[in-house]
C-alpha cells in the first residue's frame, strides 16, 4: 500500500494537517487499513525533503499544515494512470506454505487445508455481514468502503476457491497412486517398467 | 449434547445413512450430530459426494435414516406415517431445489400456493399467502405468468416463494443458485437470509464459499462425516486486524 500516493492524493483535495490526513485517509477505505500517526508524519517528511508537498504555515490551534506542490501534483496524476506494480511474482504466505508442505514428508497438508479453509470461510463470513449492513444503510459516504470491502470478498473467495484446488489435486494424486499399487500388486509388474515384466514371462 | 427447546427446529441426533447392504454398502453419513436454531442460517461445504445432499434430503423428511434420529420442531420423524410426514412438510419444511421442481402448467401463484392447498387451506386464502410469497422474494408483478415466461433466476425466485410460504419454520435449499448468474444469485442469498432475520431456520448445501459466507455458521461435511466448522466472528477488530494487509 502506498501511504505516500495516498497522503498527496489527499493534499490534492485541500491543504491539511497529520491527523486530519489519518482520519481522512481511514474515512475513505473503512478504516481497513489503520495508519499509525507516527507513519503519516515520517510519510510527510519525506514528502516535504523531496518538494512534493510544502508547509503551509499552521492553521492557528498549533497544527503544521501541509500543501501539495505542483510537482506533487503530478506524481498523483501518473499514480493514479498507472497500474498498481505487482510484485513478480506476489508474495503469497499461503502459497509458500503449501509449496514447502507438499514436498516435505511427515505434513499433513489436507489438515493445513482444511484449517486455512474455516479461516478464510470465517473471514469471508465478516466482510459479507459488513457489507450486507453497510449496503443497507445506503449512506453514499460508504461507496468507497464498499469497493473495498468487495475486494476483500473477492480475493478471499478467489483463496477458498484455490485451496478446493489444491485439495482435489492431492485427493487426484493420492487415487492415481493407490492405484498403481493396485495395478502392481495385481499383475506382479511394476508401473514403470513394463517391457522387462514381458521379458521374464 | 443435544439441546431440546422451543427455538431448536431442526436436530439430527447421531445420524447415519447408509446405501446398499453386506460388502457393497456405502456410508454416505455418518453419526452426524446438527442442530439448527429458529432464526439461524447455516450452510453446508463438502465436495461432491461428501454427504451435503443426503444431509439435506434427511432433514426434509425426504428420506430416512439408517440410523440415529431427526426432529422437526422436537417431533421424531421416525414416529411419523407417510402421511403424517408428508403433512409435516407442507406445513413447516420448505424445500428449494435445483433444478426448481415448478409445475409448467400452473402459474407462478398457482405453483406458490400449491402446498397450501393440498394441505386443506382454501383456495383464496392460499391464493393471498402467494402472492405475499412473491413479494417477499420481490416478484409480485410475475404472478400469473407461466413458467416458460420466464426467466432462470425469476422461476428460481418462484421456487423460494413456494418454499417460504404460510408458516415454514425450515427452509431447506440445495445448491439454489447452480444454474443463476452471480447477481440472481445473490438476491436468492438475500431472500434466505431475511427468511433467518424473520426466524425461520435455514439450511443451505452449497460449493460456492461466497454464498457460504451468507451463514451464521457454516458446516463442512468429508466422506459422511462433519469436520469442522465455521462461525461469523462479527468481530470489527478482527476485521480490521485480518484485513491489514
Amino acid at each position: 500500500m502506498s501511504i505516500r500516493h495516498s497522503l498527496l492524493a489527499l493534499l490534492q483535495d485541500q491543504p491539511r494537517y497529520g491527523y486530519q490526513l489519518r482520519v481522512e485517509f481511514e474515512n475513505r477505505t473503512g478504516a481497513t487499513w489503520p495508519l499509525n500517526i507516527g507513519q503519516v508524519y515520517t510519510t510527510l517528511d519525506r514528502l516535504e525533503r523531496d518538494a512534493l508537498v510544502a508547509k503551509d504555515g499552521d492553521d492557528g490551534e498549533g497544527h503544521v499544515v501541509y500543501s501539495i506542490t505542483p510537482a506533487g501534483q503530478a506524481e498523483v496524476r501518473s499514480w493514479f494512470a498507472a497500474p498498481v506494480e505487482r510484485s513478480n511474482p506476489p508474495r503469497n504466505e499461503l502459497a509458500i506454505k503449501l509449496a514447502l508442505a507438499v514436498t516435505l514428508p511427515g505434513v499433513d497438508v489436507q489438515a493445513i487445508i482444511q484449517a486455512q479453509r474455516v479461516a478464510s470461510i470465517r473471514a469471508l463470513q465478516d466482510y459479507t455481514k459488513a457489507r450486507r449492513d453497510t449496503a443497507a444503510n445506503q449512506r453514499a459516504a460508504d461507496t468507497a468502503w464498499l469497493l473495498v470491502l468487495d475486494s476483500l470478498i473477492f480475493q478471499t473467495e478467489a483463496e477458498v476457491r484455490w485451496l478446493d484446488l489444491c485439495e482435489a489435486r492431492m485427493v487426484q494424486q493420492a487415487q492415481s497412486a493407490a492405484a498403481a499399487t493396485a495395478r502392481k500388486a495385481s499383475n506382479g509388474a511394476t508401473e514403470d517398467s513394463p517391457l522387462n515384466a514381458d521379458a521374464r514371462r | 449434547m443435544s439441546v431440546q427447546g422451543p427455538q431448536q427446529v431442526l436436530e439430527l441426533a447421531k445420524v447415519g445413512r447408509t446405501f446398499g447392504a453386506g460388502a457393497t454398502a456405502v456410508a454416505a453419513l455418518r453419526d452426524v450430530d446438527l442442530t439448527i436454531g429458529a432464526g439461524e442460517f447455516v450452510a453446508v461445504m463438502g465436495p461432491s459426494g461428501s454427504g451435503k445432499s443426503s444431509l439435506l434430503a434427511l432433514a426434509g423428511g425426504l428420506d430416512r435414516p439408517t440410523s440415529g434420529a431427526v426432529f422437526v420442531e422436537s417431533t421424531p420423524l421416525a414416529g411419523l406415517g407417510l402421511n403424517e410426514l408428508a403433512r409435516l412438510r407442507r406445513r413447516a419444511v420448505g424445500y428449494v431445489f435445483q433444478d426448481f421442481n415448478l409445475v409448467p402448467t400452473l402459474t407462478a401463484e398457482e405453483n406458490v400456493a400449491l402446498p397450501l392447498e393440498l394441505d386443506g387451506t382454501s383456495a383464496r386464502k392460499a391464493r393471498r399467502q402467494a402472492a405475499d410469497a412473491l413479494r417477499q422474494v420481490g416478484i409480485p408483478e410475475l404472478a400469473s405468468r407461466y413458467m416458460d415466461q420466464m426467466s432462470g433466476g425469476q422461476q428460481q425466485r418462484v421456487a423460494i416463494a413456494r418454499a417460504i410460504v404460510g408458516q415454514r419454520r425450515l427452509i431447506l435449499a440445495d445448491e439454489p443458485t447452480g444454474a443463476l448468474d452471480s447477481t440472481t444469485g445473490q438476491g436468492v442469498m438475500e431472500v434466505l437470509r431475511s427468511r433467518a432475520d424473520a426466524g425461520a431456520a435455514v439450511m443451505l448445501v452449497t460449493h460456492e464459499a461466497r454464498h457460504a459466507a451468507w451463514a451464521d455458521r457454516v458446516v463442512f461435511l468429508r466422506d459422511g462425516r462433519i469436520i469442522d466448522q465455521a462461525t461469523a466472528m462479527h468481530d470489527p477488530t478482527m476485521l480490521l486486524t485480518q484485513a491489514g494487509l
